[in-house]
């Protein structure tokens, strides 16, 4: 009954191969088996948001999808953000408006942005609440979080955007 | 928080879901969205030896219109119903009641036909199905048969399909001109169960109530009708004190458990809030 099942799917561009029971979960596969540990597994009940990945272009949270439901998809995860050296606008913007403290939901908050930004890109900030309240932080408060999405947004539609953060300002050198 | 092992089939049609629900019956469960069934297989409260998802079964999907009535394939996603501008101008009532369902990511994998079948008297969808006279296409191996929702919610988890069934399809009749209509849902957080809720179908004639339907979401063993508030509410002129009265009625006719989410006494006084609330967003959309 528990015999494996060989799964294929896109992971960030590359295509990979798990060979799985049918009842492990997404975040399993993603942290144990495939070293991504990015998805963070936070409450297990499907609230906190901390594994969000992207699958087929969906927000989902990967504690509560099976892996066998991912064959054949295409799965992005934060480790799939940053090309080349350079952060992504989410992440720049997440450091420039200091959208976290102990980061612990930081993963899930981008990956839930950047589809959120995909679809409205842009959000007024009722939007922003309402589109990313499947992610919970339990250290910030959200204020900076939402500015953070609002900073990316800006950058993403190619309005001109000032980091003042020092790291940034190297980057950008 | 794992599941027990059990064996996973993802069939491609319709005639293959039956014929594995045939041979495997109440050791299976379908998998829709999953939503509802995963966090309770994790929790180890339901540990079936054959989950049948029904994520690559196509014809399950899609929003039509038919004559006067809307189809809704029992696949179609909260997310589709939010973004859905057939329903937003015929049924809006759904869409209203799909923003109010768990949070993003749970409405892209969550779909109205596994709310609607799963039982569970905080889901959403049933209360609004009753109010708006829904009726559900059952299919197993002997055919098809359209149950109303009136005679689909039998209790907690129990419902009028069999162990060899599945549905595919939700109907509904589009929203009747002049008609408003509305789902009030009071939740302590984003993504929680209703502590109550109500959702109304209201309809005037020369100012009076000429059509009205009410239906109350976890605050009784399955969603139920408050027949009651409707009768008070019938050929009256819907103002405050026509309100309040049905929502007392309301009230009364409910049976809430106690739970994390309240108390009996909070949570009954809550549903005749919910009523209330419903009842005068519903008789805004009727003069609009």
């Amino acid at each position: 009954m528990a015999k494996k099942t060989a799964v294929s799917f896109t992971l960030n561009g590359s295509t990979v191969d798990v060979l799985v029971e049918p009842r492990e979960l997404l975040i399993h596969t993603l942290r144990d088996k495939l070293a991504h540990t990015g998805p963070h597994i936070g409450c297990e009940t499907t609230h906190c948001g901390a594994c969000t990945v992207d699958l087929d272009g969906q927000s989902v949270k990967s504690c509560t999808i099976l892996t066998v439901q991912c064959e054949e998809t295409q799965v992005l995860t934060i480790e799939g953000f940053a090309k080349g050296g350079q952060l992504h606008a989410l992440q720049e913007g997440f450091m420039q408006e200091h959208g976290l403290q102990c980061g612990f939901c930081t993963p899930g908050m981008i990956t839930r942005a950047y589809r959120l930004l995909q679809e409205i890109p842009d959000p007024t900030e009722e939007e922003i609440r309402y589109w990313m309240a499947g992610n919970l932080c339990r250290c910030t408060g959200y204020q900076n979080i939402i500015k953070a999405i609002q900073y990316a947004a800006r950058k993403l539609r190619g309005e001109v955007v000032e980091t003042s953060h020092p790291l940034m300002a190297e980057v950008s050198l | 928080m794992i599941p027990r092992p059990f064996a996973y089939h993802a069939p491609d049609t319709l005639q293959a879901v039956i014929a594995l629900l045939s041979e495997h019956g109440d050791q299976a469960k379908l998998l829709a969205g999953g939503h509802s069934l995963l966090p309770m297989m994790k929790l180890r409260f339901a540990a079936p030896d054959h989950l049948i998802d029904l994520r690559r079964v196509k014809e399950l999907c899609g929003i039509v219109m038919s004559g006067d009535e809307i189809h809704i394939g029992a696949m179609t996603t909260e997310h589709d119903i939010v973004a859905s501008a057939l329903l937003a101008e015929h049924l809006p009532l759904l869409v209203e009641t799909a923003r109010q369902i768990a949070d993003p990511q749970v409405r892209y994998k969550g779909t109205i036909g596994g709310d609607v079948s799963h039982g569970d008297p905080g889901n959403d969808h049933p209360a609004v199905m009753l109010a708006l006279g829904a009726s559900f296409v059952l299919v197993g191996p002997n055919g098809e048969r359209i149950v109303p929702a009136a005679d689909f919610f039998l209790g907690t988890y129990a419902t009028a399909m069999e162990p060899d069934e599945v549905m595919t399809q939700i109907r509904i009749r589009k929203a009747a001109a002049g008609s408003g209509a509305s789902y009030a849902k009071l939740k302590r957080k984003t993504g929680d169960y209703a502590t109550a809720a109500a959702a109304v179908v209201l309809r005037l004639e020369g100012g009076v109530c000429a059509e009205v339907s009410i239906a109350l979401t976890n605050v009784a063993p399955a969603a139920m009708r408050a027949d009651a508030a409707e009768a008070s509410l019938m050929g009256k002129t819907v103002d405050d004190a026509a309100i309040a009265e049905a929502g007392r009625h309301a009230m009364e006719a409910c049976e809430p458990a106690a739970d994390l989410r309240g108390d009996e006494e909070y949570k009954r006084a809550m549903a005749g809030q919910m009523v209330e609330r419903a009842l005068r967003a519903a008789l805004l959309r009727c003069a609009a």
